[in-house]
Order: C-alpha cells, then sequence, then structure tokens
C-alpha cells in the first residue's frame, strides 16, 4: 500500500495572518486507501492546513500537487473539481430544504428548469443507501433531522461529486454518539477499501488507532512527527503533540489562597444533572479545565446567573446569593467575562467609554440620571492602565482589535468592583502581545485579592495561569488537579483516562452554544435557539469530545 | 448657524498620549508598568472631527432642513411669515410627537407599526368621552392612557411572546383600527366642547400650543436618551440584547417600556388632533406609522438599532413638514412631493451605508 504514488502531497506549505505564523514548512502525502490522521493541540495550525488544502486559503509558500500536477491558485471549486472533497464540522446543509435538495444542490437534475422530482428523488436515495441512511426519506427536511443523521447526509452528498479522490474528515464524529461513531468510522474504512485516499481530523485519540494508517502531528504550526501509526501508542503521540515547555508569559503562581471568594454548592443546571461543587478564595486563581462540550462555558453561565439552574447554593464573599440573572450576580461582585465577545459581550454600536461603563451605570447614577463625570474618568484610568490602544474612547468599540475589546470588557467589570471575576477562554482571537499582557493583569488581579475563574482549552495557558485545576468531563467534576500538574494529567481526566466517554448529543459548533443562553433573550424574531435548548434538556449536559482541547486557530 | 460641512473630515491630533514603543515582554516585568509589543492593527488612525461627531447623526437631516427652509425663503414671499410658520408648526407637531416615539422602539432595533391606528383609536375614544360628559382633563388622559395599554400590549407581545416587533405590531396595527371603526360605527364624533378644541388651537405668548408640547416632548426624550441610565440602556439593549443582559441591563424591561412610550405618544398625538380638528375621526392616522419611520430615518436613526436620537427624528418630521408645506405654497403638485420624500429616504440612507463603509474600511 504504501507503495502508491501519493494523490495529493504539500510540500514546505507556509501560511501566515498578518504577523501570526500559521503553518511553517509543513509537508502531507496523502496516498489512496490510506487514511491519515492529523493530530495537534488547538491552535496548532490543523485548521489552516485543512484550509490551504481544500482551496479556502491560499499558501504563502511550498507546493501542493494533485495527481502529480502542481495546483498553483487552488480556489473550493477547482479543488473539489479536482476530487478532493472535505466534510466540515461546520454543518455547510441548507436547514429549510429537503435532504434530496441539499445532496444536489447547485446541480439538481432538471428539464428546461424544472426540478425532476422523480430523478432526484432516485438519486438521493441512492446516495443515501450508501452511507446507510436507508430509512430516511430524501423529501425529510434537514432542519428537523438530528446532528448525527445531518453529519451522514453531509458525507452523502460529498461522495455525490463527480470525482472523489480524496476526503478530508474534519472531526466528523464530534457531533456523534459513540454507535453514531462506530457507524461513520466502519464507513470510512470501506472508503478506504475503494481506494480513497482520506484526511482524517479528530480530537479522540483512540480513533486514529482505530482507522488511521498513518499519522501527521502538528504543533505550534509545524510538523513535529509523522510516521505510520502501527509506531506509536496513546502517551507517545500526546507528547509529540503537546512536547513543548509552558512559556514564560505567565505570571508567578506562588499564591495561598484567602477566605472562599465564591463557593458552590450543589449546582444543577437540569433535574438530572450532576450536581456540582466549586470553590475559589480570594486571590487564588482556580482553572477549569475540559474538553468541548463538557459544560464548562454552561457552568460559568450558570453560575452568573444567566442560564437558569435547578438547584443549588451560591455564597459570594461568604454571603448567600441567589443567581436569579446576571444583574443579582453583579450587584454581589461577581463579573463574567464571556468566550464568545461579540454574540455575547460588546455592543458594537456604543463607543469603548460606553460598553466599560454600562455595568456600572445603576450604581452610579441618582434619580436615573447618567452617573457624573467621575465615572467615566475612572473608566478611561481604568483603560489607561490596561493599556488600551486607541485613539479616543469616543470611538466605537467595535473598531478595536480582538485583544483591545477584551480589555474592554475586563474594564468594564472592574469598573463594578467585583470580588470574583470569571474569564471563559480569556485569549480567544488575541494575539501573542495581547496574551501577554491579559495574563499579567489577571495574575495582578488575583494579587489584589479578588477570587478569578479561568476556563480555558488552550492547555498550556491552564496549567500557567492557574493556582488549581478543576476538570470538568460530561457536565461533571472529573478532578481535582494541583497548579503543578502536566499537560497530559488534563488530557487524561478530561478524556476519561484515554476511553471515551460517554456519546454526545449536542452539537460540538460554538453556534449551539450561544444558541441556549440567545433562547432565554427577548429579542424577537429568533424562534431557533429553543431548539439546541430542547436538546440539552433533554440528554443529560454531557457533550464530549475526549482526546482534545480544542480552539483552532 | 451651525457650521455647514457635512461630515467633511478635519484631520486633529489623536488624544493618546501613550508611546507607541516598548520593550520585550517577558516575565521578570513589571505587571502593568510595560508596553507590550507594538500592534499595528491596534494603532488608531488620525481622528477625523466630522460634523456627525458634533451634532451627531442627524447632523445630515439638519443640512437639508437648513437648504430646503432657506430655498423655501427665497421662492416664496409666504413662508417665511408668522402665519405660514405658525400653520407649519401645527401640522408638523403630532407628526413629530409620534415620529419621536417611533424612534425609541426603533433604537431598541424595533418597530412600532401601530402608532397610527393606535393615534386613531386614542383621538375617537377621546371624542367619544367628551360627547359622553365626561371632563375634559379625564377624557385627555384616557385616551392618552389607552395607547400606552396598546403600547405596553405590544411590548408584552414582544419579550413574552417573542413575537417580531414587526408582527405584533402589525397585529396591533388591524386590532387598533378594528375597534374604533366598530365604536364608532365608522362615523365622525363631532360636537365637542370648546375647551377641548383650546389645547391644540390656542397659543401661548403667540406660540401655537402644538409646536410647545412637541418641544417639550422633544426636549424630554433627549433627556432621556442623551442623560439618563435608562436612555443609555435602550441603545445597548438595540445594540446587542444579549450582551445587555449579561451586563446587567434589565433587557425586558426597557423593551417594553419602549412600546409604552411610543403607544403614549401616539396617544397623546391622537388626542391632539382630535382637539386640533375639533372631531373624532375613525380613519384618523392612517399611514402615519410609515411616515413617523420615514422621519426617524431621515433624521438619521437605523433600522438595525442603537443609532439615532430624539433631536434626529423631530429633525425628519421638520423636514418632511417643510417639504409639504413649500410644496403647498410653490404650487407643486402634492405627487411630486411624495416622489421627493420617497428620494429623500433613500438619500438620507444611502449616504448613511456610504459613510458606515468608508468608516469600516478605514479602520
Amino acid at each position: 500500500m504504501k507503495a502508491k504514488e501519493p494523490v495529493v502531497e504539500l510540500r514546505d506549505v507556509s501560511k501566515a495572518f498578518g504577523p501570526v505564523q500559521a503553518l511553517t514548512d509543513v509537508s502531507l502525502r496523502l496516498i489512496p486507501g490510506q487514511v491519515n490522521c492529523l493530530a495537534g493541540e488547538n491552535g496548532a495550525g490543523k485548521s489552516t492546513l485543512i484550509r490551504v488544502l481544500t482551496g479556502a486559503l491560499r499558501r504563502d509558500s511550498g507546493s501542493y500537487e494533485i495527481d502529480g500536477r502542481s495546483v498553483t491558485s487552488p480556489t473550493p471549486a477547482s479543488v473539489r473539481a479536482a476530487g478532493v472533497q472535505a466534510v466540515y464540522q461546520e454543518l455547510s446543509l441548507l436547514p429549510h430544504l429537503s435532504v434530496a435538495e441539499n445532496l444536489f444542490m447547485g446541480r439538481l437534475p432538471a428539464s428546461t428548469g424544472v426540478i425532476a422530482r422523480g430523478r432526484l428523488r432516485a438519486r438521493a436515495r441512492e446516495a443515501l443507501d450508501e452511507v446507510g441512511l436507508t430509512d430516511l426519506s430524501p423529501d425529510a427536511i434537514v432542519e428537523r433531522l438530528p446532528a448525527a443523521t445531518r453529519q451522514l447526509v453531509e458525507i452523502a452528498k460529498v461522495l455525490t461529486a463527480d470525482s472523489v479522490k480524496v476526503v478530508v474528515f474534519d472531526e466528523p464524529t464530534t457531533a456523534l454518539t459513540e454507535a453514531e461513531s462506530a457507524r461513520l468510522l466502519e464507513y470510512i474504512l470501506r472508503l478506504r477499501e475503494r481506494g480513497i485516499a482520506m484526511l482524517y481530523v479528530t480530537h479522540r485519540l483512540e480513533e486514529m488507532f482505530e482507522i488511521g494508517d498513518w499519522v501527521t502531528v502538528l504543533r505550534d504550526g509545524s510538523l513535529s512527527e509523522a510516521g505510520p501509526i502501527s509506531d506509536y501508542d496513546e502517551d507517545r503521540l500526546i507528547t509529540a503533540m503537546v512536547g513543548r515547555e509552558i512559556s514564560s508569559l505567565y505570571p508567578e503562581t506562588h499564591r495561598h489562597a484567602g477566605t472562599p471568594a465564591l463557593r458552590v454548592r450543589g449546582l444543577r443546571r437540569f433535574q438530572d444533572s450532576p450536581s456540582i461543587d466549586l470553590q475559589v478564595g480570594t486571590g487564588e486563581i482556580l482553572g477549569i479545565g475540559g474538553l468541548l462540550g463538557s459544560g464548562r462555558s454552561e457552568l460559568l453561565l450558570s453560575i452568573f446567573g444567566a442560564d437558569p439552574i435547578v438547584a443549588g447554593e451560591l455564597e459570594v464573599g461568604g454571603k448567600p446569593v441567589k443567581p436569579s440573572g446576571p444583574r443579582t450576580m453583579m450587584n454581589a461582585g461577581v463579573g463574567l467575562l464571556t468566550e464568545d465577545r461579540k454574540v455575547l459581550g460588546l455592543l458594537p454600536e456604543l463607543s469603548i467609554r460606553e460598553n466599560v461603563t454600562i455595568a456600572s451605570l445603576r450604581s452610579g447614577s441618582r434619580h436615573g440620571l447618567l452617573p457624573p463625570r467621575e465615572q467615566a474618568e475612572e473608566a478611561d484610568r481604568l483603560l489607561d492602565s490596561l493599556r488600551l490602544r486607541a485613539g479616543s474612547y469616543d470611538q466605537p468599540v467595535s473598531t478595536l482589535s480582538g485583544g483591545n475589546q477584551q480589555k474592554v470588557l475586563l474594564a468594564r467589570w472592574l469598573l463594578t468592583k467585583p470580588k470574583v471575576l470569571i474569564f471563559d477562554e480569556p485569549t480567544k482571537g488575541i494575539d501573542v502581545g495581547a496574551k501577554g499582557e491579559l495574563y499579567t493583569v489577571i495574575g495582578d488581579l488575583a494579587a489584589k485579592g479578588l477570587g478569578i475563574i479561568v476556563v480555558s482549552s488552550y492547555l498550556p495557558e491552564l496549567l500557567g495561569l492557574a493556582d488549581r485545576i478543576l476538570v470538568l468531563r460530561d457536565g461533571r467534576v472529573a478532578g481535582e488537579l494541583p497548579g503543578t500538574a502536566t499537560e497530559e494529567d488534563v488530557l487524561r481526566l478530561a478524556s476519561g483516562g484515554g476511553r471515551a466517554a460517554e456519546p454526545v448529543l449536542q452539537e460540538e459548533i460554538p453556534a449551539p452554544r450561544e444558541g441556549g443562553p440567545a433562547s432565554s433573550r427577548p429579542a424577537p424574531g429568533e424562534g431557533g435557539p429553543a431548539s439546541s435548548k430542547g436538546a440539552g434538556t433533554a440528554v443529560p449536559p454531557t457533550p464530549d469530545d475526549p482526546g482534545e482541547v480544542s480552539r483552532d486557530a | 448657524m451651525p457650521k455647514l460641512i457635512w461630515r467633511e473630515p478635519i484631520a486633529t491630533t489623536t488624544i493618546t498620549s501613550r508611546q507607541p514603543t516598548g520593550e520585550e515582554l517577558g516575565p521578570d516585568a513589571v505587571p502593568r508598568a510595560r508596553e507590550p509589543e507594538p500592534e499595528p492593527k491596534a494603532e488608531a488612525p488620525r481622528r477625523v472631527v466630522t460634523l456627525g461627531d458634533i451634532a451627531g447623526r442627524e447632523s445630515g437631516g439638519l443640512v437639508v432642513l437648513l437648504v430646503a427652509v432657506g430655498i423655501l425663503t427665497l421662492a416664496s414671499d409666504e413662508f417665511l411669515t408668522g402665519n405660514n410658520l405658525a400653520n407649519l408648526a401645527r401640522q408638523v407637531a403630532i407628526f413629530g410627537i409620534i415620529a419621536v416615539g417611533q424612534l425609541l422602539v426603533i433604537l431598541t432595533a424595533g418597530i412600532d407599526l401601530s402608532v397610527g391606528s393606535v393615534l386613531g383609536l386614542s383621538g375617537a375614544s377621546t371624542a367619544q368621552f367628551l360627547v359622553a360628559g365626561m371632563p375634559i382633563w379625564p377624557a385627555f388622559l384616557l385616551g392618552v392612557a389607552i395607547g400606552t395599554v396598546l403600547g405596553i400590549v405590544n411590548g408584552l407581545l414582544v419579550t413574552r411572546a417573542l413575537l417580531p416587533p414587526f408582527i405584533a405590531t402589525l397585529g396591533m396595527l388591524g386590532i387598533a383600527r378594528g375597534i374604533v371603526l366598530v365604536t364608532t360605527d365608522a362615523q365622525t364624533v363631532q360636537g365637542l366642547p370648546a375647551g377641548f378644541q383650546d389645547i391644540a388651537n390656542g397659543t401661548i405668548l403667540g406660540i401655537p400650543n402644538l409646536l410647545i408640547i412637541a418641544i417639550v416632548v422633544t426636549g424630554v426624550m433627549w433627556f432621556v436618551l442623551s442623560r439618563t441610565v435608562f436612555g443609555r440602556y435602550i441603545y445597548a439593549v438595540g445594540s446587542n440584547p444579549e450582551s445587555a443582559r449579561l451586563a446587567g441591563v434589565p433587557v425586558r424591561m426597557v423593551t417594553i417600556s419602549v412600546y409604552a412610550i411610543s403607544g403614549l405618544l401616539a396617544g397623546l398625538g391622537g388626542v391632539l388632533l382630535a382637539s386640533r380638528l375639533g372631531a373624532g375621526i375613525p380613519t384618523a392616522g392612517t399611514g402615519f406609522e410609515l411616515n413617523a419611520i420615514a422621519a426617524c430615518v431621515i433624521g438619521g436613526a437605523s433600522l438595525f438599532g442603537a443609532k439615532g436620537s430624539a433631536i434626529g427624528a423631530a429633525t425628519g418630521a421638520l423636514i418632511m413638514g417643510v417639504l409639504n408645506n413649500g410644496g403647498n405654497l410653490l404650487a407643486i403638485n402634492a405627487f411630486y412631493l411624495q416622489i421627493a420624500i420617497g428620494v429623500l429616504i433613500l438619500v438620507a440612507v444611502g449616504f448613511d451605508q456610504l459613510n458606515t463603509r468608508r468608516s469600516a474600511a478605514a479602520g
């Protein structure tokens, strides 16, 4: 098998986004009848590599050959025509159309503009049977299908292409249950027999060992290792993925926790969800780790009162608080910097200063009037101390870069004089320079006696910042580690000691997560999110994605 | 007269005085006391002050208004007479009051299509109460209260039943108009007491009462929007309701309130219209909702929320009034005026889009 010529070959490919080097001299060979597994931490460059491969991104340098012919300026369409197909994690199906229409969108069988319904249905039937969806009607509306079925429809769609030489799977099993994953993997093995080359990206290490022939490990945008999967075991693979010193970007962690700043006891988000206890002391940084969908963000939103809970007691600074809404928790001295700044944080049309003061207006106000000038001056001082780079604090906040927007949100919460500050993925989408600054500020705040909770998927960050790490799995606390733990320790605890944890029904793509809280928002015309909420309640919040922690560049 | 430049860029100095360069990041650096690596994208471009910054988003409207007034002054001897201006004020006032209410809803990224019908219902109801012998002020206040209640219903439909504002208020448009036609049997309610008619037709020191009321309403709304916490919350809700909620803004309360205020002002407008006409007309206010929305848009409001001001909405109403008034004076076919106002809306929004895109490209 290995003697075969590669159908796709990338050599020394590099790609930079502005100052950030996403890929450096990465080579990749895809050989017919082989499954090449792409492994790497978040931000290692896996997504970038895939996007270069599928023509979504133009490489800066290096060569790209399909069937020995050099591809000079690939576009998604030309790459697809050449036989390189991709199944994405974010589904590309049109939710309101039928399965059959989705399968053949863009090339619907038609005579003189009228859709040939019979032919469409027959061809769709064929395609669905091929992926094992024998009882799915081609007329079903995609929106009403469970996530797993949609994923399989997506795969069926890819396979209806005229030329299928290479299929790229970008975390296809994240949204699937165990049984569904098994079916998909079986199916991939069948494709392998058909002589199709595959690139398989997953966070589940055991899947790689199950179906992989070859493994390519990326680290920090460069090729870490590559070789036949038989040369690897789980430990060696993790070392190849992680294998680096924790950088000294992070502040000192020789702090000791004082009295409990926040204590959570028996918190349950749903009737039968696991109950969670946690505590963070004054002057302490508590890290919360876990895989995508292990319930970290949801836990934070519940603690902050933004998502309803069914049971649980909260104490802030020793005083019991009922988390009935963000406002109550804010008044009690808790602040939350959300993961998704755009959707759950910024007020884009408002100025920087208005964004900072919005949470403190009431406390500073008398008779409902806007607070006096002093508050704005205090906001300015805070922004100055955070080294916000802006022409004027009156300009709209949407004109700032990611790191500076995060500083604005941080200033918003600092202005409320919190006792506890919660950071959800504080450095997501922030460049390295601003990251270091944020770490310093977080360390400073802890030193000043605030209780800090940091959720991060980026393990070096989590280990570098936290004094103590709580690892979540399937919505429950899997264990607690000291700040001196290693990335391997966290990974193991998060993924249940190497064994795949319980199946997933909740989609891992960010959208539903934002949809969850959104369903309770009063903004009208957005009926959609309710469905994702429903899915969440039907099943205990156990979405999981063992093997890795995900945040790709 | 204010500067007659419209978003003419004038370069000024940058406001920041922080040093642009700094040392490398390192573990030994003193927290917060160090300057991070320069971040090219975050460097702010040179600050440009425009009329828009000074007068707000209504600056374009102000320019149009001044130009229109200037042209009419030159073209018609009658335009700048006290009589005509008083007449203009009476025509525009009610319309401006509704536009200001509409503006609040638009600022939250909503829309209130029911204002015209609510206006008709409030006016006709007050007229009926008066004819039935109710004293003037209770009838007046009851008419305004009807508008407010309908506004609250709109707000509840939007925040509790989660209906899109367009649908909720479209339903209310039909319901309110239907109620007024049923209760009046589509007949004009006549025979209103003279004391009631004086409210809208009287003057104080030669200034029409209606104008005073409209100025007070606009002034109060300007104050609320720019100087109160509630006003800031309105912009926050319009900008991003979920972010606002997580920042402790009582989003539901704010949303219900803006619909209530819009209903209240529509009710007030209806009662004043009945007073001005001396009759309760069941079909009064038909189509006013679209004019109110047009006034807001001409005055710089964005239908996506969070952009606009009370002065802008009032200016927009005034522009439409001045165009109508001038058209009458110059004996221009009223149909052409409709075309002119349609073009004006497109130009106003087109300019705004252009500006947004240009500033997005710049920064």
